[in-house]
């Protein structure tokens, strides 16, 4: 029952991921793309836990943790840098 | 993948995690392709994912909890640092738009200021 879910959950986050890349492609303003980045961060997370169940590993989730930490560093340092015009004042 | 070992009703408990945050996911990045302006778009993803994300992490945790010995704790580090991250990075996003004076829909309440 999981082998069949897995496929499955992996082509909706697919979809998604294409959707986000849709809004970054075509975003009106700068904070849009950062948006739709954040969002593919979080996406990418739950594709990189899915192939990990997929192959049964169990070691990919310092990748995981990894990427999320990045992708909340970024995302902030770059609405700072909006924000005030500098990341570290 | 060796689940053959795993009683039923854990497995339609995985399989269910997984498929509903696999859906809630993607209405959450479907609705940020979607919506008119920023505002609104902000709301999609930064509640729908996170809740999709965790969905598939808690049924990730479910299921590695049962192939290893002890209780996975990695999937609960990830699942409690996106929770825990998500609004304030949408909080930092929201301000930096209200700040760059982006336009909201028509007929919205307390719009930017001009």
């Amino acid at each position: 029952m999981i082998a069949v879910v897995i496929p499955i959950a992996m082509t909706l986050f697919a979809v998604a991921a294409l959707l986000n890349l849709y809004r970054l492609a075509i975003g009106p303003d700068i904070v849009d793309r950062i948006l739709a980045l954040d969002t593919l961060m979080i996406n990418s997370i739950a594709l990189i836990v899915l192939a990990d169940l997929k192959m049964g590993l169990g070691v990919l989730f310092e990748l995981a943790l990894l990427i999320a930490l990045m992708g909340f560093v970024s995302t902030v340092a770059m609405s700072k840098y909006l924000l005030r015009g500098d990341v570290i004042e | 993948m060796t689940s053959l070992d795993m009683p039923w009703t854990l497995q339609l408990v995985v399989a269910a995690f997984l498929l509903v945050g696999a859906l809630v996911a993607l209405i959450g990045s479907w609705g940020l392709a979607k919506l008119p302006d920023f505002y609104t778009r902000l709301h999609g993803p930064t509640k729908a994912s996170t809740l999709g994300v965790g969905c598939t992490l808690i049924g990730s945790l479910l299921y590695f909890s049962h192939q290893q010995d002890g209780v996975s704790v990695q999937e609960a580090l990830v699942t409690i640092f996106l929770f825990a991250t998500a609004p304030v990075s949408a909080h930092m996003m929201g301000k930096a738009a209200l700040r760059r004076r982006l336009g909201s829909v028509a007929g919205s309440q307390n719009p930017p200021e001009r």
